[in-house]
């Protein structure tokens, strides 16, 4: 298990700004502005501007789609990994559908939940649903017998075993399944953004890029929105020593 | 304490038990021995409740067995521990369980009764200077230490154990095997212990049950009545008894 190390993102950032600040020189060009002028942009804008709420807007919606993805696939992914029945009748269902990639139904989902937050949410839904779905579903059918008879030999029914056994065992997975999706989940906020609305990261770079042509502003965007994905992979990290210390001793 | 009437069990193929009967006396320490896929672990696990017979019978205490009875501990080789739980939780998921459901006689039994506490446990086991950590920091021995006290806490009247020395060090296993016995005379416990080493059973198991390559028909038993006394290892009436239980596997 890998977690990021706050002295290793301060390296990388110094690289990355390095390799960025050569790259301007040699291309000479507003499309790539030099690192200084973007940070004093994101500087500006965070303070005067747009920029905060455009984040905060982005961040409520990402939020929101992986909490609702969380708390409904990983029951979901508990019951199918619990039960052969089940699963043999859902699975063929999950794995048509998980492998479709959920973007090419951004325009549809925009006519059916209209322009509100609804759709951006339910997009990042779908797509944070089948992964998580999938690896909770895993890892509560991969408990070893020899533990689910020890806790049924204690006195442990259905609901105590879910308790004491499935939801513990599945933790790891719902966290590794948050963090193998983050990215995703990004990725496709953005071009959700890009649709009907005024507001988030997303509109923000496209607009600024796009139609305003202000390159710097529009690089601010982009580095606003690697702060919510670092922010994303933090917590989730955060998060895993602190609901699965076990992982981290052996 | 246990009636075993004309039980027959098998798993999609052939049966593992075809009319088979056997009866256990309450305060017994029964070893069942038989080479593996004879169908010994088969068997603790219908006496656990954990499969149920095609036909047939078991009662414990005169009660036909529909479910796992909170009164029988069961331990087992490996992997019975909680992973994401420290030594002292998983010594005290029992008594966690227990309150989760009340005494309700159908999880926990009605008067809830317990042997020590966990912090009693963890000292006699010597397992108090581990009680904060994780199964997977444990040695194998200090794992079923643990597994015995978190069932022995409950105070079982019957005590179910399918190879539970099989993956330890010879030192160790001798020291958990003389425990084991300690506390059955301390507890007034029932003892199944399922093994397949031969030694094992003629240590422990006043009784042997053998099993042989299914379906197993007829209870074969062996007394051993001497089983556990002082110096019982080096005596030749044990190993007249292991030679005999060798020829016969």
């Amino acid at each position: 298990m890998v977690t990021i190390r706050r002295r290793d993102v301060i390296f990388s950032s110094i690289m990355i700004i390095f390799i960025w600040q050569f790259a301007a020189w040699l291309i000479n060009r507003p499309i790539l502005p030099s690192p200084i002028l973007v940070f004093f942009v994101l500087w500006r804008d965070s303070i005067n501007g747009d920029l905060p709420r455009h984040f905060l807007i982005s961040f409520w919606r990402v939020i929101a789609g992986t909490l609702i993805s969380i708390l409904t696939a990983a029951p979901l992914g508990l019951v199918l990994g619990q039960s052969k029945r089940l699963n043999r009748f859902f699975m063929p269902i999950i794995y048509l559908a998980y492998p479709i990639p959920k973007v090419v139904f951004v325009p549809i989902i925009l006519l059916f939940f209209g322009i509100g937050d609804t759709a951006k949410i339910f997009i990042i839904f779908l797509i944070l649903f089948f992964q998580v779905l999938v690896l909770v579903r895993d890892q509560a059918a991969n408990i070893r017998p020899e533990l689910i008879h020890s806790v049924k030999s204690l006195g442990a029914g259905r609901r105590a075993l879910f308790k004491y056994v499935y939801l513990p065992a599945s933790l790891p997975a719902i966290l590794t399944a948050l963090r193998q999706s983050v990215g995703t989940a990004i990725a496709v906020l953005y071009i959700a953004e890009l649709f009907a609305t005024t507001e988030g990261l997303g509109y923000y770079i496209y607009y600024s890029g796009s139609t305003l042509l202000d390159y710097p502003a529009m690089y601010a965007g982009v580095i606003a929105m690697s702060f919510l994905g670092l922010g994303m992979y933090y917590s989730v990290d955060r998060l895993e020593k602190w609901l699965c210390p076990w992982q981290y001793t052996a | 304490m246990i009636n075993i009437e004309s039980l027959t069990f098998g798993y999609k193929s052939a049966p593992i038990f075809e009319d088979f009967s056997w009866s256990v006396q309450n305060g017994d320490a029964w070893a069942v021995l038989g080479p593996s896929g004879c169908g010994k672990s088969t068997l603790l696990a219908l006496i656990a409740s954990l499969v149920f017979p095609t036909s047939g019978n078991i009662r414990i205490n005169g009660e036909r067995l529909t479910r796992p009875r909170p009164q029988t501990g069961l331990i087992l080789q490996d992997y019975g521990l909680l992973p994401w739980a420290t030594v002292r939780k998983n010594i005290e998921v029992g008594l966690e369980l227990r309150k989760f459901y009340g005494a309700d006689g159908i999880h926990a039994p009605k008067d809830l009764s317990t042997f020590g506490s966990a912090s009693s446990w963890l000292n006699r086991m010597g397992l108090s200077s581990l009680e904060d950590k994780y199964p997977a920091q444990l040695s194998g021995g200090q794992r079923q230490r643990t597994a015995i006290a978190r069932t022995l806490l409950l105070n079982p009247d019957l005590l179910l154990m399918d190879e539970p020395f099989s993956s330890l060090d010879a030192p160790t296993r001798e020291s958990l095997q003389q425990l084991t016995l300690e506390f059955k005379e301390e507890q007034v416990l029932t003892l199944i212990l399922v093994t397949h080493s031969i030694e094992e059973a003629a240590f422990l198991g006043r009784k042997i049950l053998l099993l042989n390559n299914p379906p197993n028909t007829k209870a074969v038993i062996f007394d051993n009545s001497m089983a556990g006394a002082k110096g019982y290892r080096e005596s030749d009436e044990y190993q007249r008894l292991c030679k005999e239980l060798r020829s016969l596997l």
